[in-house]
């Protein structure tokens, strides 16, 4: 558009040629406001549509895990690690001094129920689910989660201890519908 | 012609080693263009914004499409309700098939009527015909994909045309379909197809548009430019001019497409495949309907596809039948005639194609058919010999500078209005 | 020359849209009047809640309806606990569970409607050998599919005397060859509106036919305003286009 201008400059002159170039500027004005709103929707497409934006809830039972247990669930795609601590771990994850952390944060403020842990298993490093579910599982050196990928280390509380990862694992939004049952999402 | 200039040091060098910008300045703002050039010569650069669109929107559908007969309508569906703005990108892309069709269309008739195909054009004229086969190809097999009732009937009776070839044609429809029905493996490859050949057809646009520019565009007179003064730079003059029809394009297409986009659709396609049931009136979309028409108006199987693929075979030869030394139709007064006896032919044909094939539909779809190889194989032939064309003016600004065909000495009628 | 193809491609546009409309065939299908129709129309939403209710009392018995979300009810005005209320009123097919048993649960908001038969075939054989066709898009999948639907749902009559009606059919002035094999499925107070509409037969088909095309294009209402934007600003911007493009010729000619 400013080519436009420019070039009919030489034919016109004085008010009319400024009231022309007003002409240019809004029309080109005009054109990009229109491509900017034809862009938006075909970018929008690609965003997480309807269905996945209300996918269910997940509903876990919590009374067959036995203490010092852990199983993942899924939720939005994502693995869920929800694990039944033993007093020994909680003690430790409490006795934490949450300064010293690279994440630093409380085990009060990761948990709801002290027993019960709900964290999103994905490594914060690179994206990896981290070990430890399983009994036969490393858990790294705080006795949580261990990530085979990079090497990072959960406690158990799900906080970064060791390794390249630079976050604690995220809790989830949950609440208990009742003694064992809890819903995520 | 102006040299292209800049003040820019990067774009100088790169210039010095690739000259994108001098070649962007000579195609598209430099070029020079006959100054008459009227709003028929608006459809090109309309098509191959159309072409645009359509790739745009097709590949942000195929990004949520799914390819499989178990899965394609629900995907469709799917696209509609859940993804955001996928209702509007879908309408866009199916509308956007019938409105690329109209504009090419109308760009051929245009090019029919100025003699555009004449020499020395006859590969640009020829490339255009090859670019139209390569878009009935796209259309067709995207129609399928949404996996509705017109989709697979559409498919099975379009593929069936080749059972027509004598001696190798079940084999070959057998292969086209890569089973025993149209199927799970001819979807996929439809599919695959589909989202291939728009960028073939780009590329037999650039070709189009690289022996356009050898020569320039023909213009509404039919004659040669005869010098600097029958020529203006593409840009400002046709750049402000196409983005105009743009406008006026786009606000019909959006009409379309916001308040009635299901209006140029089947509402059979709204129905789930169903290989057991064929519809009652198979239909193809309206731009086949002319060649579907020839297709059943000749009772023999293997003539009638002869016939159909004639109808668009007898364009590519087109600038061998018509003779004629004088391009323009403006200066022909009987083919000026026959052509809007085509025009009118061709719209009937359409209609008759919508028809069920009996009765007087029958009647007319035949006789059409017959006017339609009549114009091309006799007509146009006998009117390059026997027609007495009008006096054509010197030059192409000669006209326009004076303003009307008044002017002492203008041995051509003046400038069309209309 | 322009004035021609002006006049073919109207030509073109018409006589091809209305004979593809037409190619279906079938009885005359009166008009029949709704707020949907027209560039401003939105869908009266009393109209498809009540329609919902009938569709949920008469027709979830063997149509599904399964491209619609119960969540995208909210659209027609219902509250996120209304919505789930509905939702919960149907059983749908979950798993498997950790035993590998498919069971059965109540309905959320992001299930669609459950079909009524498992499949095709089971849909058949309770229904005399016919296949109720699923409804989420069936206004779009018949000629003028709103006018189609109301003149369905309110065209049952006595078979004519010289009509050879097998049994199991019904005769229907709409439907094409006005022999369908779906019962009278509205009679008179059949649903009892939740606000006290009297429900007669013409009053459900309306009610039943306002929902479905709603369920067939729940986006209608965001296509159309947009499309008044749309179309304005294209509107002004191509008179602006046309304003310059006169500037830039007026020294040629």
């Amino acid at each position: 558009m400013a080519e436009t201008a420019k070039s009919s400059q030489k034919h016109g002159g004085g008010a009319d040629a400024s009231r022309r170039d007003f002409l240019y500027l809004a029309s080109g004005a005009m054109g990009a406001v229109g491509v900017a709103a034809v862009a938006w929707p075909l970018v929008d497409t690609l965003n997480p549509s309807a269905d996945v934006l209300a996918l269910a809830s997940t509903e876990v039972d919590l009374s067959p895990i036995q203490e010092g247990m852990a199983i993942t669930v899924t939720w939005r795609g994502k693995p869920v690690f929800v694990r039944h601590r033993t007093e020994a771990e909680i003690e430790q994850a409490r006795s934490v001094e949450v300064d010293d952390l690279r994440d630093p944060q409380a085990d009060a403020d990761r948990v709801q129920e002290a027993p019960w842990l709900v964290v999103i298993g994905i490594c914060t490093h690179l994206g990896c689910i981290p070990l430890g579910n399983k009994p036969s599982e490393p858990r790294g050196d705080w006795g949580g989660w261990f990530c085979p990928c990079h090497g990072s280390h959960y406690d158990t509380a799900g906080r970064i201890r060791k390794g390249p990862a630079p976050e604690n694992l995220p809790v989830p939004q949950y609440q208990f519908v009742d003694d064992t049952t809890i819903k995520i999402g | 012609m102006s040299e292209f200039k800049t003040n820019s040091k990067v774009v100088k060098w790169i210039d010095h080693r690739l000259p994108i910008f001098s070649f962007m300045h000579e195609e598209l703002h430099a070029y020079p263009a006959p100054r008459n050039l009227s709003y028929m010569w608006n459809f090109g650069s309309l098509a191959g914004i159309a072409l645009v669109i359509m790739i745009v929107t097709g590949i942000v559908l195929a990004m949520q499409y799914v390819a499989h007969t178990a899965h394609a309508f629900d995907s469709i569906e799917h696209i509609m309700r859940n993804v955001n703005y996928g209702w509007l990108v879908r309408y866009i892309h199916m509308n956007g098939a019938s409105f690329f069709f109209i504009v090419v269309y109308i760009h051929i008739f245009r090019g029919l009527y100025y003699g555009s195909y004449k020499s020395p054009r006859e590969l640009l004229w020829i490339l255009g015909v090859v670019i139209l086969l390569l878009m009935m190809a796209t259309a067709f097999m995207g129609y399928t994909l949404p996996w509705g009732q017109m989709s697979y009937w559409g498919a099975t009776v379009i593929t069936n045309l080749f059972s027509a070839i004598p001696v190798v044609g079940d084999s070959i429809v057998t292969w086209l379909w890569g089973g025993f029905a149209v199927g799970n493996p001819t979807l996929k490859r439809f599919f695959a197809l589909h989202y291939l050949l728009p960028f073939v057809i780009v590329a037999v646009v650039f070709l189009h548009l690289w022996a356009l520019h050898r020569f320039g565009s023909n213009n509404p007179l039919g004659i040669d430019a005869k010098g600097p003064q029958d020529k203006i730079p593409f840009h400002p003059y046709y750049t402000v001019k196409d983005a105009f029809g743009l406008g006026v394009f786009l606000t019909i297409f959006a009409l379309f497409v916001f308040f009635a986009p299901n209006y140029l659709g089947h509402p059979d396609n709204y129905i789930p495949a169903d290989p057991l049931q064929t519809p009652p009136h198979i239909v193809p979309e309206w731009y086949f309907l002319p060649f579907y028409a020839i297709l059943r108006s000749i009772p023999d199987k293997l003539l009638g596809v002869l016939a159909m693929f004639g109808a668009i075979a007898v364009l590519a030869v087109l600038p061998w039948l018509d003779r004629s030394p004088v391009r323009s139709g403006k200066f022909r007064p009987i083919f000026k005639q026959f052509y809007v006896l085509l025009l009118i032919d061709v719209l009937v044909l359409g209609w008759v194609g919508a028809k069920p094939p009996e009765g007087i539909y029958l009647v007319l779809g035949r006789v059409a058919t017959a006017y339609y190889f009549l114009h091309f194989l006799v007509v146009l032939p006998l009117l390059a010999v026997f027609e007495k064309p009008r006096p054509l003016p010197h030059s192409i600004s000669e006209p326009v500078l004076k303003g009307g065909g008044q002017a002492a000495g203008a041995t051509a009628k003046p400038m069309e209005k209309a | 020359m322009k004035r021609l193809f002006t006049a073919a491609t109207v030509a073109l546009l018409t006589t091809f849209g209305a004979g593809a409309a037409q190619a279906a065939e079938g009885a005359a299908i009166p008009d029949h009047e709704f707020s949907f129709e027209g560039i401003f129309g939105t869908f009266d939403r009393a109209a498809a809640q009540r329609g919902l209710q009938v569709y949920n009392q008469v027709c979830a018995s063997c149509h599904s309806l399964k491209y619609v979300a119960f969540r995208t009810l909210g659209d027609l005005g219902y509250e996120p606990e209304q919505v789930e209320a509905l939702a919960a009123q149907y059983q749908v097919t979950d798993g498997p569970n950790d035993q590998g048993e498919m069971y059965q649960r109540e309905a959320k908001a992001s299930d669609a409607f459950p079909s009524p038969f498992p499949n095709d075939a089971a849909a058949r054989a309770a229904n005399g050998g016919a296949l109720p066709p699923d409804l989420s898009v069936i206004t779009q999948a018949r000629p003028n599919g709103p006018d189609y639907l109301h003149a369905l749902l309110t065209g049952y009559e006595e078979a004519p005397a010289d009509a050879d009606l097998p049994p199991g059919q019904y005769w229907n002035t709409a439907f094409p060859g006005h022999q369908i094999a779906m019962p009278p499925p509205l009679s008179e107070g059949i649903v009892e509106y939740q606000d006290g509409t009297e429900a007669t037969v013409s009053q459900m088909a309306h009610d039943v036919t306002v929902f479905l095309h709603w369920a067939a294009e729940p986006h209608m209402e965001a296509r159309k305003r947009g499309g008044i934007g749309v179309v304005l600003f294209l509107l002004i911007f191509t008179g602006m286009l046309y304003a310059v493009k006169r500037k830039v010729w007026r020294d040629l000619h």
